[in-house]
């Protein structure tokens, strides 16, 4: 099969003087879906953008479709049929999909006017054609994310891409919209489309990957046939040493109750349901784990725990004090300490600096702060201290954080939670949008804890993070507790499936530790 | 009938409702116009201060009608264009920016306003010409609706037809569908090579060609003079227009509307014992009160949709357990 895109020693020096792609060379083989894995940092985006046009190498060529490409700008890229879906959506949410997909190459009727019937039907027509249907007159905003995806990749096939470039498409989706990408992605390949896509969740790559590029380090370790890789086999080459991926270690003996959650019920504003009557328990020591499709109630039930809405009813305890009513800050004070679901949203300040970030829950504490006034040397240190521990990658205490990858945020947002000596862990999704080598430090981190004898409470989407650490599990289905696994040393994932559909269920299943 | 009601209900006092909303009607579509493509513009204050100046005097020294609309029309596009260079190329903080075109405006128009006729408060010594009031055929001989419709200066009839023109500027064009996109997702815009800066620019272009046809009313059609700040706070409670109306042209014409009504009460009460000062802080009363409600219900809506949003994601029925099965045996 011949190759439809050749990059060939590709060195990209950023201006700050920061070496991203070092020699980097690749081959994609036409009409296949190629992955490139690394971790954070490793080059991959770098790779990306210098394909698209948007940044230029110092060395190197990229070679389309056997001739020697320059692009100056990514409009040239995308006329010359490389289309990118980035992360983070580029969708204008009050646009109708239609607007959105012809925004830039208008369909004009008598020169001036926009020719909304063309529009619509030719649209539509791209959608049927690749069999990804879409509403093309409904507005972005009344979509949810995984539709939003598809109208992206539309918008590129209806400007005629051959060559679709992803950007780690699936860290904003949910499982089932994980699913229903791949099938896409498949038939678009069936359409003799070639897709190139950046991940690092290892089983989606051997899923969908006919060949793999790792880079570490902003090189190519190298390029091969999925096939001949196991997934742990691509993993150490990611990260150039073994992971270990296997169940955690039993703990020794779990404490006393310190987490107890009591007939909890919350009904939103509109009336619904979220959660009905869930009783649980966490004990110093342990890890109790809460598996279930996300939206079944786990957000709220995180968020009534923290302090952050109240519970329509029910009691929640810690160390036998009855926590709702109080505010996050008098929570926190109890020694709890909470790892948000979205980092961006809840868990760090993006503008503000590493040093504020760190110190945003304890800076009234005086070794912070004396008189109103902030000891900033102190908390320079202290910052330097917590950047080494958790071995996050920035370039100073001061950077603002938002200028780090997804999982040196989320690394910073750990060990925040981690280094205020809590008792109680309240870890939601802890490894999200993370590459392998944060995933398994956070991981040994919660183990640390856990051996130390704090209770942890997990909130995960991802089942395999569940199951690897989870000393007991609880599943939740539509706001209430179907099953409790108490034993989790041989759990599958297909033992848990059934009961996070609601396929299956348990009577009156609590996580109470003496049920 | 009580004086005050029985002259609301005449067909005079909804004249008078038409010809006051036109200087809130224009300014309140340029800064929809600008809103929508994401850049705040609080310039149309000084926008249609320099376009009411630039009319009278080119009207007064010219004698032509065509060159004081030409000159009073560039006043304010070039007062748009500025803040564009400001904002979008020296990277100045919009606000700040249009702060500054404000004061800007006032101080010269007073500085030119003395340098041509010697008197620091008003043109009242220039013979200025003003656009012409139309009675409509036909509909002039129609009872009431001729009297309240028929006889309006012409720039009133613009002013109604900008709105409809505005709809199919913003929703028919591939100009307007730009210009939202822009506004809603710059990145999304550029990503598909559209010239963000270009669009923001062409925006507040038109917002300050629509500023200055509010001006240029004011001062050639209104009055037959330009006075020091004529334009009286007309060029911000454009701005509350615009938000009550959603920047939407039907919603700005109604605001428009309210204001115009509200203004025209002040008017004429103006003629009970009641203490002017008083009566003069009825329109921005009004306007505080209707953004509160405003602000209000645009709370709830979001409350709304976040929870419908929040709903999408809810449905993760239909389809495959979350992770692969078969991965959790490893």
């Amino acid at each position: 099969m011949e190759n439809i895109l050749q990059v060939k020693n590709i060195t990209m020096v950023y201006p700050t003087g920061v070496i991203a792609n070092k020699d980097v060379s690749m081959d994609v083989k036409r009409n296949s879906i190629h992955a490139i894995v690394g971790e954070n940092g490793a080059g991959k985006s770098t790779l990306m953008n210098v394909i698209f046009g948007k940044i230029h190498p110092q060395d190197g060529d990229v070679f389309y479709k056997g001739e020697k490409v320059n692009f100056r700008n990514p409009n040239y890229a995308i006329k010359a049929g490389i289309g990118m879906v980035h992360q983070h959506l580029m969708l204008a949410p009050d646009l109708t999909v239609a607007e959105n997909m012809i925004l830039g190459i208008e369909p004009k009727k008598g020169k001036i006017f926009l020719d909304t019937v063309n529009a619509l039907e030719t649209t539509d027509a791209v959608s049927k054609k690749y069999g990804m249907d879409v509403p093309v007159n409904k507005k972005i905003k009344d979509l949810p994310i995984g539709v939003r995806q598809r109208v992206e990749i539309l918008k590129a096939l209806f400007r005629n891409a051959e060559l679709l470039i992803l950007d780690e498409p699936t860290s904003v989706l949910t499982p089932q919209e994980t699913e229903v990408l791949f099938e896409t992605l498949f038939k678009l390949k069936e359409n003799g489309k070639t897709i190139l896509f950046i991940s690092h969740k290892l089983s989606e790559v051997k899923k969908l990957a006919d060949s793999v590029t790792v880079m570490r380090d902003t090189r190519v370790i190298t390029t091969k046939d999925a096939a001949e890789l196991t997934e742990e086999a691509i993993a150490h080459l990611m990260v150039g040493r073994d992971i270990n991926s296997g169940r955690i270690a039993e703990p020794e003996n779990p404490g006393k109750v310190r987490l107890s959650v009591n007939n909890l019920s919350y009904i939103d504003y509109e009336n619904v349901q979220i959660l009905k009557d869930i009783n649980f328990d966490v004990r110093a020591g342990e890890i109790l784990g809460i598996a279930g499709v996300e939206g079944n109630g786990q957000s709220e039930l995180v968020n009534i725990l923290t302090g952050l809405m109240r519970p329509t009813d029910g009691a929640v305890s810690v160390d036998g004090k009855n926590i709702i009513g109080m505010t996050p800050r008098q929570i926190r004070e109890l020694r709890i300490s909470h790892i948000p679901e979205d980092r961006m949203e809840n868990g760090v300040a993006d503008i503000a600096s590493l040093e504020e970030n760190f110190i945003v829950d304890r800076y009234y504490k005086s070794e912070f702060s004396k008189k109103g006034r902030l000891n900033w040397k102190y908390i320079k240190d202290y910052s330097v201290d917590l950047i080494k521990r958790f071995n996050i990658l920035t370039q100073s205490s001061k950077t603002p954080t938002g200028a780090l990858s997804g999982g040196n945020i989320q690394k910073v947002v750990v060990a925040r939670e981690l280094s205020s000596d809590p008792e109680l862990i309240i870890a939601a999704q802890p490894t999200r949008g993370v590459d392998i080598g944060s995933e398994e430090l956070i991981h040994d981190l919660l183990k640390k804890a856990r051996d130390e004898g704090k209770a942890i409470f997990l909130i995960s989407a991802d089942l395999d993070e569940i199951i690897k650490l989870s000393t007991r599990i609880i599943v939740i289905y539509d706001g209430h507790i179907t099953k409790h696994f108490t034993d989790c040393r041989d759990i599958r994932g297909m033992d848990l499936g059934p009961y996070m559909l609601g396929v299956k269920k348990e009577e009156g299943a609590s996580g109470k530790i003496h049920s | 009938m009580n004086p005050l009601l029985s002259s609301i209900f005449s067909t005079g006092f909804a004249f008078a409702i038409l010809r006051v909303m036109t200087p809130l009607l224009f300014p309140a579509l340029g800064v929809a116009v600008s809103d929508l493509a994401g850049s705040v513009n609080i310039a149309l204050e000084g926008i249609m201060l320099m376009a009411a100046f630039f009319g009278v005097i080119v009207s007064a020294f010219t004698g032509s009608l065509f060159l004081a609309l030409i000159a009073g029309l560039a006043a304010g596009i070039l007062m748009g264009a500025l803040l564009g260079y400001f904002h979008l190329k020296m990277k100045a903080d919009i606000i700040l920016g249009a702060i500054a075109l404000n004061m800007f405006a006032a101080g010269m128009t007073i500085f030119l306003l003395f340098l041509f006729t010697g008197d620091k408060g008003s043109t009242s010594s220039l013979q200025s010409l003003v656009f012409p009031s139309i009675e409509i055929p036909l509909l002039k001989s129609i009872p009431i609706l001729g009297e309240i419709f028929s006889g309006h200066n012409i720039l009133t009839y613009v002013a109604l037809l900008f709105v409809p023109l505005f709809y199919v500027l913003m929703f028919k064009t591939p100009l307007g569908l730009r210009i939202r996109a822009v506004g809603q997702n710059p990145d999304a815009a550029e990503s598909v090579g559209i010239n963000v800066d270009k669009i923001k620019l062409y925006a507040l272009m038109l917002s300050g060609l629509f500023g200055a046809l509010g001006g240029l009313y004011l001062s050639m059609g209104y009055v037959s003079w330009f006075s020091r700040d004529m334009t009286a706070g007309r060029g911000f409670i454009a701005i509350a227009a615009a938000t009550l109306g959603g920047n939407m042209p039907i919603g700005i014409l109604l605001a428009s509307l309210l204001f115009g009504f509200v203004n025209s009460i002040a008017i004429y009460i103006a003629s009970l014992n009641v203490p002017s000062e008083l009566i003069q802080m009825i329109p921005y009363l009004v306007t505080i009160i209707a953004l509160a409600i405003f602000a209000i219900r645009a709370q709830r809506v979001k409350i709304k949709v976040g929870g419908e949003i929040h709903e999408h994601f809810d449905t993760g029925d239909a389809a495959i357990p979350v992770a692969d099965p078969g991965k959790g045996d490893s």
